[in-house]
């Protein structure tokens, strides 16, 4: 599903990432750990298409697609989410209105109608359940005056509803207490399928007792230096980030 | 310009047997032939040209009995709420309901308040705002035609909105209207005041002079959505005594040149919440002032007025927060926001803050600027393209101030004008 080969990101002078190779396929759950500044959130950023990179080196493809090419928007209705490490609160745009609106972009991109408004309530009220969100919050701002948890909660509500392809979870546990994680993970966890692939950016072991990894990579200074199974993050946790950067060295 | 309003206005004779009316109408009329309506060279009036008036001779609008309910009437009269229909500054019993109100709750017109109820009047007028504060009070105070008062007796709570919908009906004329509304110890009340008119030039002064009693709670809404064409001055005074509260969100959509004042003086710790939203146009120019006095302690003032502006609109912000000596424990902060939706547009925009007391927590700003580039990635990351992000943004920097409308139908009235403004595709209004 998404190949990264050599990928090679700066921004402004500054090198980040210097030569990242990873493959993920349809089904897959990965978890990229690495300690701060190794370049975890900028690999997450490239994917989703934000501005202010340069891409010196190296190619993704994405479905067979050069990912790098299309505009975020695109990538998005192409099923590429992105659950921002620290989701923006939106005054003015109620939860409702941006969720219909990004699922009928989503569509009108795959070539279908607009969600009939009947079906789209359904579907949403079942997903807030998932979620144990009350549905008062559909109709707040987005994530404005939310909690840490519940502003991760709504990211987790909108990949519910977008059913993207590969979702890519930035840092998505941080800051997050055991109950709120036990939730958002559940979440994900309900998202899982043979056709769907997680990227997962996470600093801490924590979240991978919830969400079982198939695959763990290591990064650190802008490169992926140890892979292993779920194990390996087990033993990151016992050793630290020291361990593996000096074995790489 | 303001010697041919004199004239115009002399022949016009406002007769009343009340000796101190008419002593304070030849008191202002003397102060307008001084002063006239105000100029650029007023600091509070720097940013405001008033030569509309000087264009047409706006004459004082006749009464017409034989008004009838129009669409656009209709379309603005709320369900559920006692209302006064003033057209053209005169009070129009026939298109208002005023039935069921509770006992010892005046709510009548200005004229018929003057004849039933001459000494309240006394008492409060000109209490809130004096001749000198500008041109137009004098102007006002010297040829109002009309108006409402209403007075809600200690600890009655009005349990339905009271809405004061002003129509202007005949070009080239001029609405002025008066109201006193007073709150005795503990009342509340929600009024809602609507400006609307025909595609003409007119114009339409009002001044409201407002009493909050002891521990009184209002909360007013201003919707003025007058002619492109008009010319709009709307003034609130506010005397705010001990613990009492106002709440004022204002709503400025129309007009040629469009100003409001709001002024409010704070008791001890009273509070009040100024929520303003403006959205202009073509050439239209919307100005509004206000000015919070906060000369006892432990009151609080929030305000937040945001503006849109399109085209060649321009508007104006002045607000003024002036702390005493005295106001010790003083709570205010003041915010205007403001999006420049094209080269052309133009704010002038200028809080200021007077303080003259030690222990006080005073804060302000002030943006003007484009939409958060952040958002708009955040959106473009849920599948929405540049352009409609911008526009759902748009709408929603909007739409902020009107979520703040607790009043149902009120809300879903100005949400319908904002969309209009800024439509959103496939929104349901119910769900903003």
């Amino acid at each position: 599903m998404l190949s990264i080969k050599n990928l090679h990101v700066s921004v402004g002078d500054k090198a980040i990432l210097k030569g990242i190779n990873l493959t993920i396929n349809a089904g897959e759950v990965h978890a990229i750990m690495g300690p701060n500044g190794a370049g975890k959130s900028t690999l997450s950023h490239v994917l989703s298409g934000k501005s202010g990179y340069t891409i010196t080196e190296g190619s993704v493809t994405y479905k067979g697609q050069d990912l790098l090419a299309l505009a975020p928007e695109i990538r998005a209705r192409e099923g590429v989410f992105l659950a921002f490490q620290y989701p923006l609160e939106i005054p003015g745009v109620s939860n409702i209105y941006l969720l219909k609106a990004a699922l009928n972009a989503m569509r009108q991109h795959q070539g279908l109608p607009e969600v009939d408004a009947m079906d789209f309530l359904t579907l949403v009220k079942d997903k807030i359940k998932l979620l144990e969100m009350d549905q008062s919050f559909l109709y707040r701002s987005v994530n404005e005056g939310f909690s840490g948890g519940e502003k991760k909660r709504n990211e987790i509500l909108q990949a519910a509803i977008l059913e993207p392809s590969l979702c890519v979870l930035d840092e998505t546990d941080s800051g997050l207490d055991i109950d709120a994680l036990k939730i958002v993970s559940a979440g994900v966890n309900s998202l899982r399928s043979a056709d769907r692939a997680f990227l997962m950016i996470t600093h801490y072991q924590r979240l991978l007792d919830y969400i079982k990894p198939d695959i763990v990579h290591v990064l650190a200074d802008g490169k992926i230096v140890k892979s292993g199974g779920a194990e390996l993050a087990l033993e990151l946790e016992e050793k630290g980030y020291n361990w593996v950067e000096e074995q790489a060295a | 310009m303001s010697e041919q309003y004199l004239k115009a206005y002399d022949e016009h004779r406002f007769v009343s047997s009340l000796p101190w009316l008419n002593s304070i109408r030849a008191s202002a009329k003397q102060q307008f032939s001084q002063v006239g309506f105000p100029t650029q060279i007023e600091e509070e009036w720097r940013y405001t040209n008033l030569a509309i008036l000087n264009k047409t001779l706006f004459l004082p609008a006749v009464l017409d009995n034989n008004f009838l309910e129009t669409e656009c009437l209709q379309q603005h009269i709320l369900p559920d709420v006692w209302s006064m229909v003033l057209v053209d500054g005169h009070f129009n019993a026939a298109l208002s309901n005023l039935a069921g109100l509770p006992d010892n709750t005046l709510v009548m017109s200005m004229q018929e308040a003057l004849v039933q109820h001459p000494e309240k009047i006394e008492a409060y007028f000109s209490q809130a705002v004096s001749e000198e504060e500008s041109g137009l009070i004098a102007f006002n105070n010297s040829w109002f035609m009309d108006g409402v008062f209403c007075y809600v007796p200690a600890n009655c709570q009005l349990e339905k909105p009271l809405q004061i919908i002003h129509v202007s009906t005949q070009a080239n004329t001029m609405a002025n209207t008066r109201h006193i509304i007073a709150l005795d110890v503990s009342a509340q009340a929600e009024i809602i005041e609507t400006f609307i008119g025909v595609d003409e030039h007119y114009a339409c002064v009002a001044v409201s002079e407002i009493f909050l009693a002891d521990n009184a709670q209002l909360t007013a809404y201003k919707m003025q959505s007058e002619s492109d064409k008009a010319f709009h001055f709307g003034g609130l005074y506010i005397k705010q005594a001990r613990d009492s509260q106002f709440i004022h969100h204002n709503f400025a959509f129309g007009g040629r040149v469009a100003r409001t004042d709001v002024h409010t003086d704070l008791g001890q710790a009273a509070s009040c919440d100024l929520n303003g939203l403006y959205i202009g146009a073509s050439r239209q120019h919307i100005d509004n002032h206000t000015r919070i006095e906060h000369n006892q302690p432990h009151a609080v003032s929030k305000e937040l007025y945001k503006g849109l502006l399109d085209e060649r609109a321009r508007a104006v912000f002045q607000g003024r927060v002036l702390v005493a000596e005295q106001a010790q424990k003083t709570d205010s902060n003041m915010y205007n926001r403001n999006l420049l939706l094209s080269d052309k547009a133009e704010i002038d925009t200028k809080p200021q803050l007077e303080i003259y007391a030690d222990d006080v927590k005073c804060a302000h700003g002030v943006t003007v600027g484009q939409l958060d580039e952040k958002l708009i990635a955040y959106l473009q990351a849920r599948c929405i393209d540049e352009a409609t992000a911008k526009n759902m943004l748009t709408f929603a920097f909007a739409n902020e101030m009107v979520e703040k409308v607790n009043n149902k139908a009120l809300y879903k009235q100005i949400l319908a004008k904002v969309l209009e403004k800024f439509p959103q595709k496939g929104i349901e209004a119910d769900w903003l």
